[in-house]
């Protein structure tokens, strides 16, 4: 049974339509990746699986079960974490404060302190400024605040949406390993990047989407050799 | 950046002069009225100390009605003018059920102590109920309206809950029984205080800081913090949304249900409209002290109560204004006006331009 079952989801925002039938699995201990140009509905495929929005049509399945009776929040206890695009940390809040955001419906101390090192092992410019409030950490700073309070909730699936924005170029292949290093740790991740050289290096597969539909799906090697794909979105001639 | 005169001309607007103007003639006025008062001196020392404490007073409970108001501007960006009523049912419905009864019973006098929290208790988990009921019938499905619609539904729920108790309780002022322990006064520092006053105070200013810690410390405390920041993404970090803002109104309602028996012991009395000035008045200390801020809230309470006591006689008497005690809300208003057009963020706020979005 996959992880992740997305079947047939049309996501509309009032009377428009985002999301014109998407459907994709994503296996236990995968990283697969979703690419596509702007407004193709990357995020919004993300957050109706996050469940903030519902789709009118189309059903999401977590390890079998279907999602569309449950709140956002409680999507969340059932092991799924966002990283939403855009950082959106709680700019007033301390950088620990953040973090303890993340783990807000768990009760496990123990367990909470072990997964804070581990966030601060893997972003140690977050120990640092644990205690300074968060709008005040640099946008890429913020970045890695943003993945590692979603990492605090230990979630079975992580939906990462443009994790890489804003982050130094030295500093970019650095924050891929971290999501590599995330996934052998057990994490199953769903990743939308727009930068889909680095997303198809870590992944095993992908899907472009297009205009809200699913245009392409394949082992990420297939999709790097794919003349559409390296034309779109490999800036390769 | 060096600005010459000549830019500095070229970018005045008349509302800027005209707000300069305003600001210069209440100024002069002000110190004119402060000058002339203590030239004069119609007043002891003891007077002034007397206006000061009362001052403390009244400040403490703004303060804590002014709580409500900036909790859940801080949540819900909406400005809930059922608050004064919540702060009404508390104490209106505990004075009739609990302090009456228990005073003709002479409970009151064997066990004052425990008569008062009986009181608290119930005044204060009425005002918690009516608020969780008015957020959750009136307010939670126009989560999503535009703002001017909660305003309006707000207006119509204090209309309602005044004529809902008016109708239950009658339309008459009812006299809250004496606390024979809390008659009289103290003498601190050579000072004598009503006991009610020292009361007052002392349990606002204890239950400003036990929500300051609530909201600073606790766990509950920091999700009101992050819905007030983003709703979408509190709900990813498994917040219930819908709960963390049911919980803010609740201990608005506390702070407000807490304000309305320190109200009675002051003043002795209650009725179904003695929502309404209070209300207004913390609102105005909500909005001068910034609302949105705890620490705003609290200070704003204070210098309200403090100007509105001390104000008219320092500022008033020397201007040749007879019995100048009765224009102490239009002190309280004008300076809600004067805030809103010189620092439209309060004291401890911040731009609400800003904010939205
Ligand atoms: N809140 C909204 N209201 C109305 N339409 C929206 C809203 N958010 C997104 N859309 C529309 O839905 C479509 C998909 O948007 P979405 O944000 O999912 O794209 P995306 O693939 O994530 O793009 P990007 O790469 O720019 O982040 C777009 O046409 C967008 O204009
Ligand atoms: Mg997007």
């Amino acid at each position: 049974m996959p992880m992740l079952e997305v079947d047939n989801i049309h996501t509309y925002y009032g009377n428009i339509q985002a999301l014109k039938g998407i459907s994709l699995t994503v296996e236990e201990g995968e990283i697969v990746t979703l690419i596509g140009a702007n407004g193709a509905g990357k995020s919004t495929t993300l957050w109706t699986i996050a469940g903030l929005l519902k789709p009118r049509q189309g059903k999401v399945f977590l390890e079998g079960e279907d999602l569309a009776g449950y709140k956002a929040h409680e999507i969340v206890y059932k092991g799924v974490a966002l990283v939403p695009e855009g950082r959106r940390i709680f700019a007033k809040l301390t950088v620990a404060e953040n973090l303890d955001m993340g783990a807000y419906h768990r009760s496990d101390r123990a367990g909470i302190a072990e997964d804070l090192e581990r966030a601060f092992t893997l972003f140690p410019r977050l120990k640092e400024r644990r205690s300074q409030v968060a709008g005040t950490l640099s946008g890429g700073e913020q970045q890695m605040l943003s993945t590692a309070r979603a990492l605090m909730a230990r979630p079975r699936l992580m939906l990462l949406d443009e994790p890489s924005m804003g982050l130094a170029p030295v500093l970019v292949e650095n924050f891929f390993e971290t999501i590599q290093e995330i996934n052998r740790d057990g994490t199953t991740i769903l990743l939308v990047e727009q930068n889909a050289h680095m997303a198809l290096q870590v992944a095993q597969r992908g899907y472009v989407l297009e205009t809200g539909a699913i245009m392409l799906s394949d082992t990420a090697d297939g999709l790097r050799q794919n003349p559409m794909v390296q034309k779109a979105y490999l800036g390769m001639e | 950046m060096q600005t010459t005169i000549r830019q500095r001309f070229e970018n005045i607007d008349y509302l800027d002069i005209a707000l300069w103007v305003l600001r210069i003639v209440i100024i002069v006025a002000v110190l004119w009225g402060t000058v002339a008062t203590i030239l004069d001196n119609p007043y002891s020392t003891e007077q002034w100390l007397d206006f000061l404490i009362f001052g403390l007073a009244q400040g403490s409970l703004y303060a804590l009605i002014a709580l409500g108001y900036t909790l859940v501007y801080g949540v819900l960006l909406m400005i809930n003018f059922a608050h004064g009523e919540f702060f009404m049912a508390g104490i209106f419905t505990a004075t009739v059920f609990v302090a009456i009864p228990l005073d003709a019973s002479g409970f009151t006098d064997r066990h004052p102590i425990w008569a008062l929290l009986v009181i608290a208790v119930v005044a204060i988990a009425t005002s918690m109920g009516i608020a969780v009921l008015t957020e959750r019938v009136a307010y939670r499905p126009l989560r999503r309206a535009p703002r001017l619609v909660p305003l309006i539904t707000a207006i119509g729920a204090s209309f309602f809950w005044q004529y809902f108790f008016r109708g239950l309780y009658g339309s008459g002022i009812t006299a809250f029984p004496d606390v024979a322990l809390l008659k009289g006064s103290w003498t601190i520092l050579g000072l004598e205080i009503l006991k009610s006053q020292v009361v007052v105070i002392v349990a606002s200013v204890l239950m400003l800081i036990g929500l300051y810690i609530f909201v600073m410390r606790t766990r509950m405390g920091k999700a009101m913090r992050a819905v007030s920041e983003d709703k979408d993404v509190a709900a990813l970090m498994g917040i219930d949304v819908d709960r963390v803002i049911m919980i803010t109104f609740a201990v608005g309602a506390a702070m407000a249900g807490a304000a309305g028996v320190l109200y009675a012991l002051m003043y002795r009395q209650v009725h179904f409209f003695m929502g309404f000035f209070p209300g207004l008045k913390a609102f105005t200390a909500a909005v001068l002290g910034g609302i949105g801020s705890v620490p705003g809230a609290a200070l704003g309470g204070l210098l309200l109560g403090l100007f509105e006591s001390v104000g008219p006689c320092l500022f008033l008497e020397g201007l040749g204004i007879t019995s100048p005690y009765q224009l102490k809300d239009v002190i309280a208003f004008t300076m809600l006006v004067l805030v809103l057009l010189v620092r439209p963020q309060g004291i401890m706020g911040e731009r609400l331009a800003e904010k939205k979005a």
